[in-house]
């Protein structure tokens, strides 16, 4: 009796846009890894067991917290804690091109994003917590070492104007979780935490991207790793950029 | 103080800020918020909008708002840091002998990117060790999340690398008397003129 039963409600959420069952959050369990930085020279890591949004935060999601935060709008954020591009691509403080409610809402600080995740009772995941959950291929929890996981992220990050697209679309990996490495980056709670690109931040290090620091890594293979660090250690916590967005933790 | 009243404390001041955190209002754990609320032309680049709680090498409770009015003077430490931090605390110290008596006051402000070593006692002890005991000199402590913010609206970044030690950015960074910072000095041992300077014009 109850396999009919749980047919017939699987196939009513098929097809369905907003699915329920994505989603909520997802426990990934934790473990030992070795980090690609922020450890010793192929040290272990240990992380806890954790909860994560399944999903990143969406441009409808992010409407409804500016909604009662009004502190959060476009046009109200305080500039320490956003640069001039905060929500770039909404339209008003209370509109944004209607394609984009689903896509994940991006142009967002460090400040604004932790934000949001409190007023959920939740956080930002650390930058371990993240990239443990993000080496979990389809089948298994750390897939780094297969090509074809590493080529199918580098695809994505080729991908052009990926932020436009929404969440859930794809397959989930190993913890239930959507969309890690083929949207948006996302923020991490200490993504000041790796050092590799010395102190010298004084030009726009938006464009700062070189490999000056590749020669730390603990597994030169996971280029795709890499480029997110690169990017991490790049930015500053009042940036806004078109493809970093977040999902929080808990 | 023992140490499980010193992590009261401490829970004290993290559900102080969640909540301020999320209620979207400048308030703060010791009711300062009437004062950022009545002064209507916050600087939008003032750190007085951290709500943060901090507490000094004294155990008093603060937020950077009740430091209004004056010049600061910021660096982040951890007293048992045995390489750069040494060479920082020499930098500070060099900065307020060189600025000497202002009109407006200086404040020089030490603040820890250990907080669970660095207790207030300890802070106090640092403070007394390195001859910074006079009342230009503050150090503070708040959680670890707190002390991520802070650092992030500095641009410093640090962490952890091994159960004693961490890496972490050399700068110091000059508040004007509004709260927006107006210099930052990167580097050990640099050539301290601009800050210097900068300080100066800052307590005119």
């Amino acid at each position: 009796m109850q396999t009919p039963v749980f047919i017939l409600f699987s196939a009513l959420l098929i097809g369905t846009t907003h699915d329920p069952v994505k989603n909520g959050m997802s426990r990934v369990e934790g473990g030992r890894y070795v980090p690609m930085y922020g450890a010793g020279k192929n040290e272990t890591v240990t992380v806890g067991s954790f909860e994560m949004d399944k999903l990143p935060v969406t441009n409808a999601d992010f409407m409804a917290f500016v909604k009662q935060h009004p502190r959060w709008r476009k046009s109200a954020a305080p500039k320490l804690f956003a640069d001039a591009g905060y929500l770039k691509n909404w339209t008003e403080d209370l509109s944004f091109p209607p394609s984009m409610a689903d896509a994940p809402v991006t142009n967002i600080s460090w400040f604004a994003a932790k934000a949001y995740c409190e007023c959920q009772g939740k956080r930002l995941p650390t930058t371990h917590e993240w990239e443990f959950a993000a080496m979990a291929g389809y089948k298994y929890r750390d897939e780094r070492r297969d090509s074809l996981f590493s080529a199918r992220i580098l695809a994505a990050y080729e991908t052009p104007k990926t932020y436009l697209k929404p969440v859930g679309q794809s397959r989930a990996n190993y913890w239930g979780l959507y969309n890690l490495n083929e949207l948006v980056w996302e923020w991490t709670s200490d993504f000041g935490s790796v050092m590799m690109s010395g102190e010298n931040r004084s030009s726009d290090a938006r464009n700062l991207f070189c490999g000056a620091g590749s020669l730390n890594a603990t597994d030169l293979m996971n280029y795709a790793a890499f480029m997110r660090y690169a990017f991490r250690s790049s930015i500053q916590a009042r940036f806004t950029i078109n493809n970093l967005g977040f999902r929080c933790a808990r | 103080m023992t140490t499980f009243s010193l992590m009261k404390s401490l829970f004290f001041v993290i559900s102080c800020v969640l909540i301020a955190a999320c209620s979207g209002k400048t308030e703060t754990a010791n009711g300062s918020a009437e004062k950022i609320a009545t002064s209507e032309e916050i600087n939008d680049m003032s750190i007085y909008q951290l709500t943060s709680s901090w507490q000094t090498q004294d155990g008093d409770e603060m937020t950077w708002s009740d430091l209004e009015g004056e010049v600061l003077v910021t660096v982040m430490i951890y007293t048992s840091c045995k390489a750069a931090c040494p060479r920082l605390v020499a930098d500070m110290r060099a900065l307020e002998e060189k600025v000497g008596k202002t009109s407006a006051p200086v404040r020089y402000i030490l603040v820890s990117i250990d907080p669970e070593t660095d207790t207030p006692e300890r802070l106090k002890e640092f403070a007394r060790l390195n001859k910074m005991d006079g009342d230009q000199w503050l150090f503070l402590r708040s959680t670890e999340d707190n002390t991520r913010e802070f650092a992030n609206v500095m641009a410093v970044k640090y962490a952890r690398i091994s159960p004693l030690d961490f890496s972490h950015s050399n700068i110091i960074s000059v508040f004007d008397r509004r709260g927006a910072m107006v210099h930052q000095m990167e580097g050990l041992a640099v050539n301290n003129d601009q800050t210097i300077e900068a300080i100066l014009i800052a307590s005119r």
